[in-house]
């Protein structure tokens, strides 16, 4: 039982981790895309036109990759966790039907329009098959996080007498509290992605020397863009998200800050150290007194409840992996207002072309934007554990009763050696699109 | 309530079928009809702006049916799991064959992504086909031995196949004759469908041939359906109640007998397209025909511990059933305009979009 469950989760999360490399890109890329051809289409400088081709060709790649990725998590419901979606397919089944009729329809209706059809569009129409990619894809991330804050923070529901989940009120799965800054905090975050893998594509066309130009373009736009999103994404979004988390689940936030122990008079925030569970302390700890009351309440010496304040069987089941997941989040998303603020700095003094440590930096900070949503969505799911639906359904009790591990297993296998393929078709044929750069990327539209 | 849910499934599963299947098709005539260059550029140009959005109605498809039958979709894709998770690998690798072809102009790597999409598409029709035949079927739920249910009453796992390969045996496979039989079925029916499909929408070298494949495999599908209602009196004693009980229903079985014998006069239609609709009445008739005969059973039980799954011991709650009514129409709605913005914006002949060129 325990085994089976293992791989249950094991290849969700395998599957989900990959699968969110690709929309965390998309979502807020459509967005760039979209103001690029926006201003060329008040500016009529082909720069603008040539760089919404450009981007249109990484994120068409991506998201075909989120596309293929994406139907195995809805194919896991049902496969994996049968229990589960049996027992409230009723509630999350209508948000996740609603992302197919919604959102998927509108996005593949329209892609192949808004990467084939600008000729035949003529610019306008094309902006706008822009925007509608843009919306089906906003939309879909939306009715996904519904689903996910429906587990967190059940709403709008009866338990039947056979244990059924029933919804009661269609209503209360979109006013969901923890809906709204969870949504928002995860759009600014994929914005973040975005905007430093723009931002670190035009470093790198500066630093080798190859079409500069539009180095500078995707520079500047990527670091107005990335001081935005970074900030949006820790102030309000961030910081609303987190007192959700001390509001409905305040086990959970004493694991994510490391809190094992109550302290009456205000608790400190932990920016390093490493938790021992079984003695219940944190070695090597490096801690700011009572800022954590303060960033949460507002008030200096409020109590925090630790850990020590509810029963074992509560607490989330990888209480280090949760709070490493939270702490590089947070430490990733403090770095990254640094260095766009310092980036804005020297782009409004003239010397952001020029001063070389900093193009390096951002060129290398690609990836860890991506770093920093994952161990977002970590710190998000493992810490609901021990539940699948909070307070009401145990993780353990959700999957499917007659799969056994050893055909998880093989499916995980399957699984790891596919997406591995996937993986390096995609870093070669990526690769190739930004080593062929901007000027040259010509859409087949004349053939149509 | 529930009755309106199941038409829409079947509704949605059936344009999945015309949709998707022409795609299948086409991809099983790219493995074995195409031989030069030519010929394989208009079959990948005659589905390429399409395969996307059909595909999205099998998502469309998996999303109503686990919100309004969630137990019916926890049953049977737990149940029927290796072969639901190979489907899904089956349709990566039919995507990637059909993006990467053009991505890099090599000798071997185009031909390494054709056999990737034309091998995922013979094996996709040939397992929707098993699917359907399972269903038809029926699973042993609640895994009874002898006598005794050893899981719940709804739950089941089957393994790829049993040793005897006989859908009558204690334990059932997913593969066996009978199931392997419609398998076939499937294979030769959307071969014709994307053979008329690559008919209507190219101008391509090809058609001529292709008219000829069509005749020759209509003949095949014409014996393969005549033996195949002989067997089912095997695994479904009275296929007919139904239809007797509400005459109208014939309507589908005739619409199948139209399509196949409509398709005998492919190479004398007069508009390309024609052969495309007929095999469409095949696919639709035969689809509905086969969901009438078992209905209200949506997964029979083969043993007589455990009731069969029905539309209403598998249905959510009237609530959230009849909530989703209010989003379903705006939704249905605005899926119509895109598919006819787009299949405007692609109409005619398109042998030359140069899908897939770069």
């Amino acid at each position: 039982m325990e085994e089976m469950l293992f791989y249950d989760r094991m290849q969700f999360a395998f599957t989900i981790t990959f699968h969110y490399l690709f929309p965390q890109l998309t979502m807020g890329l459509s967005l760039i895309i979209v103001y690029f051809k926006w201003k060329y289409l008040k500016t009529k400088d082909e720069h603008y036109n040539h760089a919404t081709h450009f981007w249109m060709k990484i994120f068409a790649l991506n998201f075909a990759m989120g596309v293929v990725t994406g139907i195995p998590m809805e194919f896991q419901f049902g496969t994996n966790w049968a229990k589960f979606s049996e027992l409230t397919g009723g509630i999350i089944g209508q948000t996740l039907a609603m992302e197919g009729m919604f959102s998927f329809f509108l996005e593949s209706s329209f892609l192949g329009l808004f990467l084939f059809g600008e000729k035949l569009l003529g610019h306008k129409w094309h902006f706008v098959t822009g925007l509608l990619i843009m919306i089906g894809s906003w939309a879909s991330g939306f009715l996904i996080i519904a689903t996910h804050s429906w587990m967190q923070n059940p709403v709008g529901y009866e338990i039947l007498e056979n244990g059924k989940f029933v919804l009661n009120n269609f209503q209360a799965l979109f006013l969901n509290p923890w809906l709204w800054p969870s949504y928002l905090h995860n759009q600014a975050a994929s914005l973040v992605t975005s905007s430093f893998v723009v931002a670190g594509i035009g470093a790198f066309y500066i630093l080798s020397k190859k079409n500069v130009s539009f180095g500078k373009l995707f520079l500047k736009t990527g670091v107005v863009f990335g001081l935005i999103s970074s900030i949006v994404v820790a102030v309000p979004t961030g910081d609303l998200a987190a007192k959700n988390v001390v509001k409905y689940q305040p086990v959970t936030f004493a694991a994510m800050e490391g809190i094992f122990h109550t302290e009456k008079k205000g608790s400190e925030i932990v920016l390093i150290g490493q938790p021992d569970v079984k003695d219940k302390k944190l070695d090597n700890k490096i801690a700011v007194p009572n800022i954590l009351s303060f960033l949460t309440y507002g008030n200096w010496d409020q109590e925090i409840k630790g850990l020590d304040q509810f029963e074992e069987d509560l607490h989330p089941t990888n209480i280090s992996g949760l709070y490493y997941a939270y702490h590089i989040m947070v430490g990733l998303g403090t770095v990254f207002i640094g260095l766009m603020v310092l980036s804005l700095f020297q782009l409004i003094r003239g010397k952001l072309f020029h001063t070389k440590w900093l193009l390096w930096s951002l060129m290398f900070m690609m990836p860890f934007p991506y770093i920093a949503n994952t161990t977002g969505w970590y710190t998000a799911e493992l810490g609901r554990q021990p539940w699948l639906v909070y307070n009401l359904m145990r993780t353990a009790s959700g999957a499917s009763p007659t799969v056994s591990s050893g055909n998880t297993l093989f499916t995980l296998l399957g699984f790891i050696g596919l997406y591995l393929l996937l993986g390096m078709l995609f870093l070669l044929l990526v690769g190739k699109i930004i080593n062929k750069g901007p000027h040259h990327v010509e859409l087949s539209t004349e053939k149509i | 309530m529930e009755f309106f849910w199941y038409v829409v499934l079947m509704g949605i599963l059936a344009v999945y079928l015309v949709l998707d299947g022409y795609d299948f098709g086409a991809g099983i005539i790219h493995l074995f009809f195409a031989d030069t260059e030519k010929d394989k550029k208009a079959i990948t140009n005659s589905i390429g702006p399409f395969w996307d959005a059909n595909e999205v109605w099998l998502i469309a498809a998996g999303g109503v049916l686990f919100f309004a039958f969630p137990t019916l979709y926890a049953s049977s894709f737990s149940g029927f799991y290796l072969p639901l998770i190979m489907i899904l690998w089956l349709l990566i690798f039919r995507a990637i064959g059909l993006e990467m072809r053009g991505q890099i102009h090599n000798h071997m790597w185009e031909s390494i992504w054709d056999k990737a999409f034309g091998i995922a598409s013979l094996l996709l029709a040939l397992f929707f086909g098993i699917a359907l035949g399972n269903i038809v079927r029926g699973v042993n739920l609640g895994m009874v031995q002898n006598g005794v249910s050893t899981q719940e009453a709804h739950y089941f796992f089957l393994p790829l196949w049993n040793p005897t390969f006989s859908p009558q045996a204690n334990e059932l496979g997913i593969i066996d004759w009978f199931t392997l039989f419609l398998g076939i079925v499937s294979v030769v029916a959307l071969t014709i469908h994307g053979a008329n499909w690559i008919i209507y929408k190219t101008n391509s070298a090809l058609n001529p041939k292709l008219k000829k494949v069509v005749f020759a495999l209509n003949i095949v599908l014409l014996v393969l359906v005549c033996i195949s209602l002989q067997i089912w009196h095997f695994i479904e004693p009275k296929p007919f109640h139904n239809f007797v009980e509400n005459p109208i229903l014939w309507f589908f079985p005739l619409l199948t007998f139209v399509g196949i014998l409509g398709l005998f006069k492919v190479r004398s239609f007069k508009k390309d397209g024609h052969g495309f609709v007929f095999s469409t009445f095949f696919l639709v008739g035969g689809f509905a025909s086969t969901a009438v005969s078992i209905f209200p059973n949506v997964l029979p039980s083969t043993n007589k511990v455990n009731p069969s799954l029905t539309i209403y011991n598998t249905a959510a709650h009237e609530y959230g059933l009849s909530a989703g009514m209010s989003w379903f129409f705006i939704a249905l709605a605005l899926v119509i305009v895109y598919f006819i913005v787009q299949y405007r914006v692609f109409s005619g002949k398109m042998d030359d979009i140069g899908y897939g060129e770069h």
